[in-house]
C-alpha cells in the first residue's frame, strides 16, 4: 500500500490545512425524498488523517457517508476528491477512485466464504495484487485467516465486522471510510479494530474517515473530528480539543462508558 | 483473542461419531445385503406354477437380485442419513462459534461426488435403457419422449436459475423468452427457409435482446415489485402473439415448421435420409432420439456455461448482487450491467429451449406460452434449491415427470372406480408436494451453497445455519 503521509500524524494535521484536502465536502444538503437530511455540510478530510465524524442517532451521520458514496445523492453542494468532481459520479465509479467504504452493518455476502468475501473487495483492480493483500489482512486479522473457508454468515459478529473492514483494504484504499466499526462489538474487540485503524493509518499512511457513536474511543484515535447536530456540523476541532470541549463531553462523553 | 478454549476439544470429540466413513457403510450394507440374500433364497428365489395338474418350479432370481440391491442402497442411504443427522447435532451454534469450526464434508456431499456422474451416465444411455427394457424402438417412445420434456424443463430450469438462483431477480415471465425463441425459429425457418442450426443462435441473440428490453425498466426494482412487472411481460408477450396476426397467424398458430435434421440430412426414409445415409432400417424413432441428445446437448451446455461463469466475476458479482446490493455497489460493481447480463444470458438459454421447443413440435402456438409454465418452471428453481445446478435438475425429474407417472397409476382406478382418472388431481398434488418441501426443506432440495473457489479442504456448514441477505 502507498507509504506516502507515513510521517508523524500530529505535525501533518498541523501542516494539513495548507494543502488541498483529499476530500472536501462543500455545502451539501442531501434529501430522503422531501425530508432534508444534510443541512449544508462543509468538511475537509486530508491526506494521511483520521478524522472522525460523532453524533447522536439520526443526526445524519451515515448519510454524510453514504452521500459520498453517491447514494443517496448530494441535491445540493459539491463533493471533490483528489481535486475531482464526485458529486455527480455513480456509486461504483467512486468506488474505482481508490475510496473504499465498510457501510454500517457491515453488509458482508453471508453465503459467500471468507475468502470469497476477500475476492470480492480485490475484484475492482482486477485481482492484481490478491496474494499480497491475502496475506496483509490475514496478519492484521488472525482470525479470518483461520476462518478462510467458513461462510461469512456463520462469524460472529466481531469477525464480520473484522471482515467488512478487510474486504474494504483488499481494493488497497487510499481513503477507508469505515461506519461505526465499534456497532454492537465487546469492549475488547472495539480497542483491537481501534488499534488496527491506527496501525494502518501509522504505518501505511492510509486516510481513515471514521463515522462513530463511541466518541470517547473515535476522539482519543483521531487527528481531527466533527460533531453533526440533526444535519448540521456544529463543532469541529482537533480530537484532543473535542475530547476536552464541555458540550461534547455534556452530550456525549458524561456517564459514557470509557 | 487466542486463549486456548475449552470448547475445542469437546468438539473434535463429538465430531469423531459424525463422520461418514463410505468404507465401512458399503461394508456393512455388504453384509446386509448377504443376509437378505441367504433369506430370500428359500422365500423368494423358487416359485410354484400350477399348469393344468403338473406343477413348475419357476426361479426368480432376478427378483432376489432386485431385491438384494434395493436393500444395499437403502443401507447406504441410512448410513448417510444418520451421518448428516449426527453432524448437524454436532456442529457448534453458529453464535457461539468463537474457534475454527472443522466439520467434515457434509454426507450429501460425498454422496454427490457420486450421484452426479450417475446422473449423467443415465441421461446419456437413457435412450438405450429404454430400448432395452421396452425391448424395441417403436415401444420406447414414450419413454424417450418423456426424457426430452423433463430435459427441456430442465434447461429451463438452469437458465432461469441464472436470473432467479444466481442473481436473485424473481422473474415470473421467463416463458417469454421461451415464446420468443420459438417464434423466432418458426418464422425464421419458415419464411426465409433457415435451417435449424442457424437459427438457433439466431433465436438465442432474438430472446437475450429481449432479456435487455425488460431488464432496463425493472433495473431499480427488486423482489415483488420485479415479479409482478415481469409477470407483466410475459403476459404481454403472449398477448401480442395472439393479437398480431399478421405475424404470428394469432391464435391459429405456424404450423409445418421444418423438422430438425441431422446436421444437414434430414429423418426421411428417401435415399438422402439419415437411415438410409447410416445403412440402416428407416425408423421415425431416429428423429426422436437425435432430438433427445440434442436438448441433452443444449442443458448440458446451459449448465458447463453456468459452471464456468459461476467462478468468473461476473458470475461471483451475480451472486453478491443477490446477497446484498449495497454492498456491491459500494465494491465498485456496476450492478446495471450486472443484472442486465444476468437477464440477457438467462433469456438466451430460455431463447435456445425455445427454439428446440418449436422443432420438435412442428407448430408453435400461443397457447403453449402461457403463466402456468413460468409458474412450473420458477417451482422447478425454488424446489431445486437457488442456485443449485444438481437440485434443479432433480426438481425438474420429480415435478415433470411425476405427473407423467401419475398417468400411469391404472390401479388407482380399481380403487376410486372406473371413472377416476388421476391425472385430474395432479396439481393438488403438486400443490401438496409444494406444502411438504416448504415445511421440510423450506430452502430447497439442496440449499447448501457450493463455494465457487474450494482451498485445501472443505469445511462445510449447513445452508440453514446461515441467513438469507436482506439488501
Amino acid at each position: 500500500m502507498s507509504t506516502a503521509g507515513a510521517t508523524n500524524p500530529m505535525s501533518q494535521s498541523a501542516a494539513a490545512p495548507a494543502r488541498q484536502p483529499l476530500l472536501s465536502v462543500r455545502g451539501v444538503k442531501t434529501y430522503y425524498g422531501n425530508i432534508i437530511a444534510l443541512k449544508g455540510v462543509d468538511m475537509d478530510v486530508h491526506e494521511g488523517e483520521i478524522v472522525t465524524l460523532i453524533g447522536a442517532n439520526g443526526a445524519g451521520k451515515s448519510t454524510l457517508m453514504m452521500t459520498i458514496f453517491g447514494n443517496p445523492r448530494a441535491r445540493e453542494g459539491k463533493i471533490t476528491y483528489a481535486g475531482r468532481d464526485i458529486t455527480q459520479m455513480p456509486t461504483h465509479d467512486i468506488a474505482r477512485l481508490s475510496i473504499a467504504q465498510s457501510p454500517e452493518g457491515r453488509r458482508i455476502f453471508p453465503r459467500m466464504t471468507v475468502f470469497e468475501n476477500l475476492q470480492m473487495g480485490a475484484s475492482i483492480n482486477g485481482f492484481a495484487h490478491f496474494d499480497q493483500d491475502l496475506e496483509r489482512v490475514c496478519t492484521l486479522f488472525p482470525r479470518l485467516k483461520e476462518r478462510l473457508q467458513q461462510r461469512g454468515g456463520t462469524l460472529s459478529g466481531g469477525e464480520q465486522q473484522m471482515l467488512a473492514i478487510a474486504r474494504a483494504l483488499m481494493s488497497r484504499p487510499k481513503l477507508l471510510l469505515l461506519d461505526e466499526p465499534s456497532l454492537g462489538l465487546a469492549p475488547l474487540i472495539v480497542k483491537q479494530i481501534f488499534e488496527i485503524i491506527k496501525e494502518l493509518n501509522e504505518k501505511d499512511g492510509m486516510t481513515v474517515f471514521l463515522v462513530e457513536q463511541n466518541a470517547y474511543h473515535a476522539l482519543k484515535l483521531a487527528h481531527r473530528g466533527y460533531v453533526m447536530v440533526t444535519g448540521n456540523i456544529t463543532l469541529s476541532g482537533t480530537g484532543k480539543e473535542l475530547l476536552e470541549n464541555p458540550q461534547v463531553r455534556a452530550a456525549y462523553l458524561e456517564g459514557g462508558h470509557h | 483473542m487466542n486463549a486456548p478454549s475449552i470448547t475445542t476439544s469437546s468438539a473434535e470429540e463429538t465430531q469423531v461419531p459424525s463422520r461418514f466413513n463410505l468404507q465401512a457403510a458399503l461394508k456393512d450394507a455388504f453384509k446386509t445385503a448377504l443376509i437378505t440374500l441367504a433369506l430370500s433364497i428359500p422365500i423368494l428365489s423358487y416359485k410354484t406354477e400350477q399348469n393344468g395338474g403338473e406343477l413348475f418350479l419357476a426361479s426368480r432370481w432376478w427378483l432376489v437380485a432386485a431385491v438384494v440391491g434395493i436393500i444395499f442402497v437403502l443401507r447406504v442411504l441410512e448410513h448417510a442419513f444418520l451421518a448428516t443427522k449426527a453432524s448437524r447435532k454436532a456442529l457448534p451454534d453458529p453464535h457461539q462459534a468463537t474457534e475454527p469450526v472443522h466439520a467434515e464434508p457434509s454426507a450429501y456431499q460425498k454422496v454427490s461426488r457420486f450421484a452426479i456422474p450417475l446422473f449423467l451416465g443415465v441421461a446419456l444411455s437413457f435412450p438405450l435403457l429404454v430400448y432395452l427394457v421396452q425391448g424395441g424402438l417403436n415401444e420406447s417412445r414414450y419413454f424417450v419422449d418423456l426424457g426430452i420434456l423433463i430435459l427441456t424443463y430442465v434447461m429451463l430450469g438452469w437458465g432461469l436459475n441464472i436470473v432467479v438462483g444466481l442473481a436473485g431477480l424473481l422473474d415470473l415471465g421467463y416463458v417469454a423468452f421461451y415464446a420468443v425463441g420459438a417464434y423466432s425459429y418458426a418464422l425464421l425457418s419458415t419464411t426465409f427457409g433457415l435451417s435449424f442450426w442457424i437459427c438457433l443462435p439466431l433465436a438465442g441473440i432474438l430472446a437475450a435482446f429481449w432479456g435487455m428490453i425488460l431488464g432496463f425498466p425493472v433495473l431499480r426494482l427488486r423482489g415483488d415489485y420485479l415479479a409482478i412487472v415481469t409477470l407483466a411481460f410475459g403476459e404481454i408477450i403472449r398477448l401480442v402473439l395472439i393479437n398480431w396476426v399478421d405475424l404470428t397467424n394469432g391464435g391459429a398458430g405456424i404450423s409445418s415448421i421444418p423438422r430438425a435434421t441431422f446436421f444437414g440430412v434430414p429423418f426421411t426414409s428417401g435415399d438422402d435420409g439419415f437411415a438410409a445415409l447410416f445403412g440402416l432400417d428407416f425408423n421415425a424413432m431416429h428423429r426422436y432420439i437425435f432430438l433427445y441428445y440434442l436438448i441433452l446437448g443444449l442443458a448440458l451446455l446451459t449448465n458447463f456455461v453456468t459452471m464456468r461463469l459461476r467462478r468468473l466475476p461476473i458470475g461471483r458479482a451475480w451472486e453478491a448482487l443477490r446477497e446484498d446490493e449495497i454492498a456491491c455497489r459500494s465494491l465498485g460493481i456496476n450492478t446495471t450491467n450486472t443484472k442486465l447480463t444476468a437477464f440477457a444470458i438467462g433469456a438466451m438459454f430460455g431463447g435456445f429451449a425455445g427454439s428446440f421447443f418449436a422443432v420438435r413440435q412442428g407448430f408453435v402456438s400461443p397457447e403453449s406460452f402461457n403463466f402456468l409454465e413460468s409458474a412450473i418452471i420458477l417451482a422447478i428453481v425454488v424446489l431445486g434449491g437457488m442456485g443449485s445446478q444438481i437440485g434443479v435438475a432433480i426438481a425438474a425429474i420429480v415435478l415433470v415427470g411425476g405427473p407423467e407417472m401419475l398417468r400411469n397409476l391404472t390401479f388407482l382406478k380399481a380403487v376410486f372406480g372406473e371413472n377416476f382418472d388421476p391425472n385430474e388431481y395432479r396439481l393438488l398434488l403438486f400443490g401438496a408436494g409444494m406444502v411438504a418441501m416448504m415445511v421440510w426443506r423450506p430452502r430447497g432440495l439442496i440449499s447448501e451453497r457450493e463455494p465457487s473457489v474450494i482451498l485445501k479442504e472443505r469445511k462445510a456448514i449447513s445452508g440453514s445455519l446461515v441467513k438469507e441477505g436482506h439488501g
